[in-house]
């Protein structure tokens, strides 16, 4: 390497650098985080069953077969847009029973097709979860992703 | 050996290797359930199998990288660790967390964000953990001689610690739930670790190879300062579509093709330092590893990551198998290698006795990186499948699943090789062989080695 770049040259830009970078990457995080609030999700309001339903999310692991936004394993199908490919997104009470009707279908059984758990949810749980995959559903994701199959 | 209390590491070490045991056959029951998707599928669903594959990965790396720093940290600093009890006390609250993970998950409780699945009191138990590593391996190199090596591992191990504090938040709102979940993954991985892994290999590199520390240190900060200054804006590769501004979209692609410069640099550094290096170490198999790691991390973290990581192109590839098989090899090249490098450098010392079988060390490293690469192979060919018809054509999701059936079939094989390869390299640290198998070449010993 060069002789003009010491080590104690090489080590100062790298500190130097490094700050500057966390820098500007906390003051761009900072005006996405409003951005997440004031716009691309301000579409639905965050309720206390949208909550639920995360955490009924949660709990239920379900991130370790589906993708949701894309991020998460890739065993099954993504969900971030299940409610439009449903049809059901802007109808509240056909997306809760949608998605009733088909968590009590499973496990399906069915010899080599891949199996979701059985779920004992409330009613309550399952109307969390709707609400949820509805809001999720209304992000702005900046069109992703490229069709209803997701 | 110089110094008694590195004896430490070798427990980190044990406690690593029988988590990569775990983590592989997990791996490889997973595997297995996309083949047959009925296996287990009443009693133990895909959901915690993957979960125990993905956190014990993440555990033993760590517990490697605790047990690296522990090894070498007194040989740099010159002195014995400030509390070899504490480190021991770190050790069991890990072990007793990581039991209590797995024991959870078995019986359904844990957290729902992927890899940060642990329950709190688990978490606790790590941010704990992790503080008294820190106090401790800080309080050494403080009273000690200060070296870039030391530097920036510390640098590095302090950093990541931090980061663990956004394992905590949570926030309601999904979209800031999945920015500050990327502050933990990707700034470890892209970031942090890097720094971990870069003063790793240089320590491995001067030892192994006797280049001069100067020309070793100097290129060691050229490495991190890449790292960082591409690593911190690239996290934008993460934030195209999850509900964050479309700016992301030209900072990640910029920044995250940069990230390709630290893995270029260490790979060439590492061969740089051979070419140059006059001495011939014994411990022909640490060398291997160190080399092997750099370059498969090249190709899987640099090579594999740019394939997808342009907003043009993730658009259509995001969350398909080709995110597992870039997923699969960066891990694998960039922290399994290296540990297992360190490991193989590090554990005829801890046992004082020679380096050994180094013939079945060897034959594991084939192993497993055929078996990695050829796994990463056959997932890129899935998702280069499923990108076209489930994103291009429109194609749903379960039907173009079945089409890939032959991949996951070959991925199971490949899977079957890393795990023949995984226990082989357990077999050729722990079994004792009275002699080696091969000769070791003329070698110039150097003092206190
Ligand atoms: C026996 C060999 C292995 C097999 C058969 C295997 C199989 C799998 C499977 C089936 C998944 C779930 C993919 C999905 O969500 O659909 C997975 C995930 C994962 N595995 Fe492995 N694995 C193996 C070895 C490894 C090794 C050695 C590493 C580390 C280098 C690793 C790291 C990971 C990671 C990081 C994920 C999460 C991937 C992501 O979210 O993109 N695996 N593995
Ligand atoms: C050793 C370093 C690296 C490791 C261990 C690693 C590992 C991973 C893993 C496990 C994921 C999947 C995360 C999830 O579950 O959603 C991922 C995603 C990704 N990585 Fe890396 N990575 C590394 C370096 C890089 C680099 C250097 C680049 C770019 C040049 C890159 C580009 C990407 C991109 C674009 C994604 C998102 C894929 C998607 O949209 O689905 N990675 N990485
Ligand atoms: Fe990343």
């Amino acid at each position: 390497m060069a002789e003009f770049l010491t080590k104690s040259r090489a080590r100062n830009i790298f500190y130097g650098g490094s700050i500057f970078f966390v820098v500007v990457f906390v003051a761009m995080t900072a005006h996405s985080h409003r951005y997440v609030v004031n716009t691309s999700t301000a579409g639905m309001p965050l309720t206390e069953e949208v909550i639920l339903g995360k955490h009924t999310w949660e709990a239920a692991s379900c991130i370790n077969c589906h993708t949701l936004h894309g991020e998460g394993a890739y065993f099954a199908p993504e969900l971030g847009n299940v409610m439009t490919r449903w049809g059901v997104q802007d109808d509240p009470e056909a997306a809760f029973e949608t998605l009733k009707g088909w968590i009590e279908a499973q496990p399906s059984g069915i010899e080599g097709r891949r199996q979701m758990p059985a779920y004992q949810f409330t009613d309550e749980q399952l109307r969390g979860l709707a609400e949820f995959l509805r809001w999720a559903d209304q992000t702005d994701t900046q069109g992703w992703p490229p069709n209803d199959a997701g | 050996m110089k110094y008694q209390s590195q004896k430490v590491a070798y427990w980190y070490f044990l406690a690593a290797m029988a988590l990569f045991g775990v983590q592989v056959l997990g791996g490889l029951v997973a595997g297995w359930i996309y083949v047959s998707p009925n296996f287990l599928s009443e009693i133990l669903p895909f959901n915690v199998i993957r979960m125990i594959h993905t956190n014990a990965l993440i555990v033993w790396l760590l517990l490697g990288f605790f047990g690296a720093a522990y090894f070498l940290i007194p040989e740099e600093s010159e002195r014995e660790i400030w509390s070899p009890k504490l480190a021991y006390i770190q050790l069991i609250i890990l072990l007793v967390g990581t039991l209590g993970a797995v024991g959870s998950y078995l019986v359904g409780i844990h957290g729902g964000r992927e890899f940060l699945e642990q329950p709190l009191w688990v978490k606790f138990g790590i941010l704990v953990a992790a503080l008294i590593f820190l106090l401790n391996i800080s309080m050494t190199v403080l009273a000690g001689k200060k070296t870039a090596i030391t530097n920036v591992l510390l640098m590095g191990l302090w950093l990541l610690s931090l980061l663990w504090v956004f394992a905590f938040i949570n926030p309601d709102n999904l979209s800031l739930d999945k920015m500050y979940w990327w502050f933990v993954v990707h700034l470890w991985v892209e970031a942090t670790w890097e720094l971990v892994m870069a003063a790793i290999l240089a320590f491995l590199l001067l030892k192994l190879t006797g280049v001069d520390r100067e020309v070793v240190e100097k290129w060691l900060y050229v490495i991190v300062a890449t790292a960082l200054f591409s690593g911190i804006l690239g996290t934008g590769h993460h934030f195209y579509w999850i509900g964050l501004p479309g700016y992301w979209q030209w900072i990640g692609s910029i920044f995250s093709t940069f990230e390709v410069i630290p893995f270029f640099l260490m790979m060439s550094f590492a061969f740089v330092m051979v070419w140059k290096g006059r001495k011939n170490h014994p411990n022909k198999s640490a060398l291997l590893w160190s080399l092997g790691s750099s370059t498969v991390a090249f190709f899987g973290a640099g090579v594999w990551g740019f394939l997808h990581t342009l907003h043009g192109v993730n658009f259509y590839s995001h969350g398909t198998q080709i995110t597992a098989a870039h997923g699969h090899l960066a891990f694998y090249g960039a922290y399994v290698a290296l540990n297992l490098a360190i490991f193989t450098y590090a554990m005829p010392m801890l046992r004082e006795r020679a380096p050994y079988n180094q013939v079945l060390n060897m034959a594991s490293f084939w192993l497993m990186t055929g078996g990695m690469a050829f796994m990463t192979f056959v997932l890129t060919f899935a998702g280069t499948i499923q990108t076209h018809m489930q994103r291009v054509l429109g194609d749903y999701y379960m039907t173009v699943q079945d089409d890939l059936a032959i991949f996951y079939m070959m991925r199971f094989g490949a899977g079957a090789a890393v795990v023949v390869g995984a226990l082989l390299f357990i077999y050729s640290m722990l079994v004792v062989h009275k002699d080696e198998i091969i000769a070791p070449g003329p070698s110039n010993p150097v003092p206190g080695e």
